[in-house]
């Protein structure tokens, strides 16, 4: 850290000022806290939109038959829904969590590349009005599933390159963005910051990070590959020229699986600062933390083709996969107990953040299990796309993500609003979405084993009970959310005043700051011990 | 001065601009691809404010790096990003070249019967053999002649490594403080590049026109074009960031220390020297 | 209006069923079908793998969790600021570090030597004693029998399809009943090749235990050796677009005896018909045929009332095709159009369905163009 970044008197430029006035501050700024905002927001937004989609999906299941939407438009909603929630919700709160709190974190005074960051956020709004577009195209939007399949994918009407492309704007998005965080962190640590004294959320990003740089350009080049297929007679995807539709399911995997610990590792990391800052006590085996996320992230990129046990792969190929699958569970194991152990004899309160928490660590290893479950080939074949398969992502990913990334809003919040948010709604806000979402998933692990597949509009009448349960739970968690916009708001119009510390257990960095944290922090940079 | 404090920027517009002039250009593809009237109309627009935005953003850089308010942590962040973003490409070429891999040792063999591929090749394509090139059991595009490895394609990676070594030569260049040696060697790489480019497209127009060697050709033709192609596309972009360079260099940028605009070309190039290589292995002579 | 009624049906069942469902989930542990818990059983070896597999996974996940969830809420009680207790200071212990990293790995050998040893039993299709040939259609499945000749299309049950907008519920396997089931003798070992024509599918019959993907241009081949004579329901696992939620597979078990007796009445029936289709048919016949003919094969996609699902599925009432020149209309159902979703029918129908189907499009759902066609025109057009 020999260039130090501490301000030269001498030089003049800008940015001891605070933000521009107007909406074209949020156009042009290139202030991580600002570009972090947008981030939050648009993904929140996102939420609620991928979430309207859900509740079309759970009022057709509500019962069998045909009530309010045809076979193809309900296609159309998981398809989008997925691609919704993936890309525009928990990615973009992910990498708004990372834009917020990375350089105060390190103590840096913002993100390394700033104006790139700019562009990082402002492709989304584009390439989701490209993607949102399809809605209202002849033949609707796409409705092979998120994840694409062909020859399938290949039938869709116009929405096809619409639907490419905006992936293609996302993928230049997340790769700029995750170039921005990997330099930030390499490149602007405070001095004494070294790598294993970085907080545990700045390491779950930097490897986040480096998954996305590796794995977007791989999707980005499974979809080119769609689009000449369709367009310009290549054959990919088509036996009959020498292909292969099951390519196409290598690569999307190749991509998909790091895809899904893009969205888990910086919730990891969140709950990694939540724990200790709650119980009172420093996180247990912070290295065996740090190597446990870079072997997960090792391991992510040879289990691809545990997604596709089904294609008919030589026997070897299946052992592989399973054997690699299984692996996963060690470092994950390792996680789990090491905050087992962080809990283990502190003193522990139970404030949102540390509520959401836990139940991250508990409903997360519940899907971990159902993980471990789908790994074991022999049974596969029978969880393979039925709603087992649909119970085990979606409480790795909303009960997973999701909830940690509630769990650092509740903890950052008074951080980012200089207010304490209303403790009482909080808790009301966990209660709830807990609940309900448990009512909404934990049936379907129950449908997918009676047989119900996925991704089918209507069903056969045994199946009705349980997804009924798992409609109430949809809409109970779905207008829960409603509550989190309220509690947010409530707390950036006011509220007790947050002290720089916030937390009576917080440590690093972040918490030397006063609430709010001002608009630049960390001009000069802090000394760590 | 190269001490001061790292350089923050306040605000932008380019970036808004580009999203506009990015979207309106992909828009208007898929719009075309779609055979919506006027839609090339909004791809031409689009790319227009794209290059657009993306001169005046680069010459705002090329400003400030002059001006000399890039410290030496700027500089780091730079050569950290433009490293991440060559592995984010060649993590783009490994989908294509993992397709050609998967065609030659996976699709293509159990068409023709091999390992698991019994069943297949009995019932569904009896009379396909396993070969390598191939356009598929239908033999998509008819007879074809494939792409010799010793004529251009060897001649090319003749060029090509040796533009290698004119840009280094250009590096030695500027670090010893001879303008000439490095516009110079930076005229002889730009010119190189352009000559490898005019021989693929040779390549390609002898492909279309007497080898019946195309883009539909079954899985061939297809990662033939597209490996090809997407390196071209690639060693094109190589050759103008080495052109703007020497642009720069002649109007006197960069000196012994400062050059990290042409480092990073230099990096790109080679990277897509590499990527050839790869090209002419397993495309090409293989 | 229809819609409401359809809703109003649909709630209301769905109230009263939950509630019945509620009222037996009571008394613990009744036996109620709808609530169903767990995987079946099934009938097969190879589903029995899965079954068991599945079990011993399930049981040392609930081991593990009871493990360390009990060990959290243990602290979330006993270790409360609010009870009292202050934090202890320790962030670190080797041993405990390397035990919990080596126990899982040793929990994870013993549980992949028994799916490994099932894995290979079931991938082993060798020494079969008849072979299936199962081909995935939108939306519809064909079945070809390779050494006993039998070759047919199975589709979801047209009375399963009249039930969808109208009530669910008055139908006992509502949308997991075909037309034509597929009949298997127990205790042989079958091999089925899987392939599909258009997209992928995914041929799944849970009782017995395997699911494997139909690719277009590759085979799959999975196996099965049914033990006990009954009827086993399932259904495409794969999206496969608009109808993948309506193409049903039933196997109907059986003795070797039923099961050639079976194979016999098939073929005698494919006689009589091609013998049918070797004489004209009056108008009536025609269209009484053709109606059926149409519910099966086309109301999937043009739907029942001729009106289809523009774009994607053009209306058969008024259409140009099926109003206009005969020739035009007999190619377009019998070799379909590329790149569409129309399929072809040449091969899934045999001449006097094609004809009575054709004749039936030309003269009802609100067409009245007065032809009509016979077999023979098909068989002239083959």
């Amino acid at each position: 850290m020999s260039a130090a970044t501490t301000h030269d008197a001498h030089h003049d430029d800008h940015h001891h000022h605070g933000p521009d006035p107007g909406v074209l501050r949020w156009v042009f700024t290139t202030n991580h806290k600002d570009i972090g905002t947008l981030y939050l927001v648009f993904s929140f937004l996102m939420l609620l939109l991928g979430g309207v989609l859900a509740l079309g999906i759970r009022a057709e299941l509500w019962s069998p038959g045909l009530q309010f939407v045809d076979p193809d438009f309900f296609n159309q909603l998981t398809t989008m829904h997925a691609l919704i929630m993936v890309f525009g919700a928990i990615m973009p709160a992910t990498v708004g969590f990372a834009n917020w709190m990375i350089p105060m974190m390190i103590g840096a005074p913002d993100m390394a590349l700033p104006r790139m960051n700019n562009w990082s956020f402002w492709l989304l709004p584009f390439a989701f009005a490209l993607l949102l577009a399809t809605f209202f195209m002849e033949g609707g939007a796409p409705a092979a599933g998120w994840t694409l399949y062909p020859p399938l994918v290949l039938q869709g009407g116009a929405n096809l390159p619409f639907a490419i492309f905006a992936i293609h704007l996302m993928g230049i998005s997340s790769v700029m963005g995750s170039i921005n965080i990997i330099v930030t962190i390499l490149n602007m640590r405070a001095p004494g910051m070294t790598l294993l004294k970085m907080p545990l959320f700045v390491w779950t990003w930097l490897i986040t990070a480096f998954l996305l740089v590796a794995a977007m350009p791989v999707f980005a080049g499974a979809v080119t590959m769609l689009l000449t297929d369709k367009f310009f007679g290549t054959s990919f995807f088509s036996a009959a020229g020498g292909g292969d539709p099951v390519l196409f399911q290598h690569i999307f995997w190749f991509f998909g699986h790091p895809e899904v610990y893009i969205m888990i590792l910086p919730s990891f990391g969140i709950v990694s600062q939540v724990l200790p800052t709650f119980s009172r006590k420093p996180l247990f085996g912070y290295e065996s933390m740090v190597y446990a996320t870079a072997s997960i992230a090792f391991l992510s990129f040879i289990v691809w083709a545990h997604h596709m046990f089904t294609v008919g792969m030589p026997l070897a190929g299946e052992l592989f996969f399973m054997y690699t699958t299984m692996l996963i569970a060690v470092p994950t194991g390792v996680k789990v107990f090491n905050w087992a152990a962080t809990m283990w004899r502190g003193s522990l309160t139970f404030e949102t953040p540390m509520l959401y928490a836990i139940a991250f660590v508990i409903l997360f290893t519940i899907g971990g299990f159902s993980g471990l479950m789908l790994a074991i080939v022999p049974s596969d074949f029978q969880y393979h796309d039925t709603y087992f398969v649909v119970a085990h992502f979606h409480y790795v990913l909303v009960t997973g993500a999701l909830f940690g990334i509630f769990a650092g809003v509740f903890y950052w919040l008074p951080k980012w609003t200089g207010n304490m948010y209303d403790e009482r709604l909080g808790k009301w806000h966990f209660w709830l979405s807990t609940i309900f979402v448990n009512i909404l998933f934990f049936p379907q692990h129950f449908l997918g084993l009676a047989g119900m597949p996925r991704r089918i509009p209507d069903y056969a009448v045994q199946f009705a009970d349980w997804n009924m349960v798992s409609s109430i739970g949809g809409f109970g968690f779905g207008l829960t959310q409603l509550l989190f916009a309220w509690i947010v708001l409530k707390c950036c119009r006011g509220g007790k005043q947050a002290t720089s510390e916030v937390w009576d257990g917080s440590d690093g960095l972040e918490w030397t700051l006063p609430s709010p944290a001002p608009y630049h922090t960390f001009e000069t940079p802090p000394a760590v011990r | 001065m190269a001490e001061a404090q790292y350089y923050l920027p306040h605000g932008t517009r380019w970036p808004i601009l580009g999203s506009i002039g990015l979207t309106a250009l992909v828009g208007g593809f898929a719009a075309l691809l779609n055979g919506a009237s006027l839609a090339s109309l909004v791809m031409v627009l689009g790319a227009v404010v794209l290059v657009a935005m993306m001169f005046l953003w680069f010459s705002q850089v090329v400003r400030e790096s002059e001006s000399r308010i890039y410290n030496d942590q700027v500089d780091r962040s730079f050569r950290w990003g433009m490293g991440w973003f060559i592995f984010s490409e060649v993590c783009f070429f490994g989908a294509f070249f993992g397709a050609l891999f998967y065609a030659r040792v996976y699709s293509v063999p159990w068409l023709g019967g091999e390992g698991t591929g019994v069943a297949t090749n009995l019932f569904l394509w009896p009379a396909f053999d396993s070969v390598w090139p191939t356009n598929g059991p239908e033999a998509l595009g008819g007879a074809y002649r494939t792409m010799g490895a010793w004529g251009i394609p060897a001649l090319n990676t003749i060029i090509l490594l040796s533009s290698g070594g004119t840009v280094t030569w250009a590096h030695w260049g500027i670090l010893k403080g001879s303008r000439r040696q490095f516009v110079g060697g930076l005229l002889l790489t730009v010119g190189l590049g352009f000559l490898f480019v005019g021989l693929q497209a040779y390549e390609y127009y002898e492909a279309y026109a007497h080898l019946n060697l195309k883009l539909s050709t079954g899985i061939y033709g297809s990662t033939f074009f597209m490996l090809t192609g997407f390196h071209g596309a690639h060693v094109t972009i190589g050759a103008i960031m080495l052109a703007v360079v020497m642009l720069r260099g002649m109007k006197g940028h960069f000196d012994a220390k400062h050059h990290f605009a042409f480092e990073a070309a230099a990096w790109y190039w080679h990277f897509v020297d590499v990527v050839w290589l790869g090209l002419f292995i397993f495309v090409y002579w293989l | 209006m229809a819609l409401d009624r359809r809703l109003c049906r649909g709630w209301v069942h769905g109230v009263s069923r939950a509630a019945a469902g509620l009222a037996a989930l009571l008394p613990l542990g009744a036996a109620h079908a709808a609530w169903e818990f767990n995987m079946p059983r099934g009938v097969t070896l190879i589903s029995r793998e899965a079954y068991d597999q599945h079990m011993l996974m399930l049981w040392w996940c609930v081991g593990i969790g009871v493990v360390v969830f009990g060990a959290m809420f243990y602290s979330m009680i006993r270790h409360r600021r609010a009870a009292g207790h202050t934090a202890a200071n320790f962030h670190h212990n080797t041993f405990a570090e390397i035990v919990w990293t080596v126990i899982p790995v040793v929990i994870l050998v013993l549980m992949a030597i028994p799916a490994t040893r099932a894995l290979i039993v079931m991938e082993d299709t060798s020494e079969s004693d008849m072979t299936l040939k199962v081909t995935g259609h939108q939306w519809k499945w064909r079945y070809e029998y390779l050494e006993d000749g039998v070759d047919f299309f199975s589709s979801l049950a047209p009375e399963s399809r009249e039930a969808i907008y109208s009530d669910a519920y008055s139908r006992e396997h509502y949308l997991l009943e075909v037309d034509n089931e597929v009949v298997l003798p127990v205790g042989r070992k079958v091999r089925i090749l899987l392939t599909a024509n258009d997209v992928i599918h995914a041929w799944w019959v849970p009782a017995l235990g395997m699911k494997k993907d139909a690719i277009p241009g590759f085979i799959n081949e999975l196996w099965t050796r049914i033990d006990e004579p009954g009827v086993y329901r399932g259904q495409c696992a794969e999206l496969c677009g608009k109808d993948h939620g309506y193409m049903p597979i039933v196997v109907r078990a059986v003795s070797s005896e039923e099961y050639a007796a079976w194979v016999g009445e098939h073929l005698a029936a494919r006689e009589t018909a091609a013998q049918a289709a070797l004489r004209d048919w009056s108008r009536e016949e025609l269209m009484a045929r053709g109606e059926e003919v149409y519910l099966t094969a086309c109301a999937a996609c043009h739907q029942q009332n001729g009106r289809g699902v523009p774009p994607a599925f053009p209306a058969i009432t008024g259409s140009p095709i099926a109003t206009g020149p005969l020739d035009t209309h007999l190619d377009r159902v019998m070799n379909g159009k590329p790149g569409t979703a129309m399929a072809a029918f040449a091969e899934q129908l045999d001449d006097s369905d094609l004809a009575a189907v054709i004749t039936f499009q030309r003269n009802a759902l609100g067409n009245a163009v007065g032809d009509v066609v016979q077999p023979a025109a098909i068989r002239a057009a083959r």
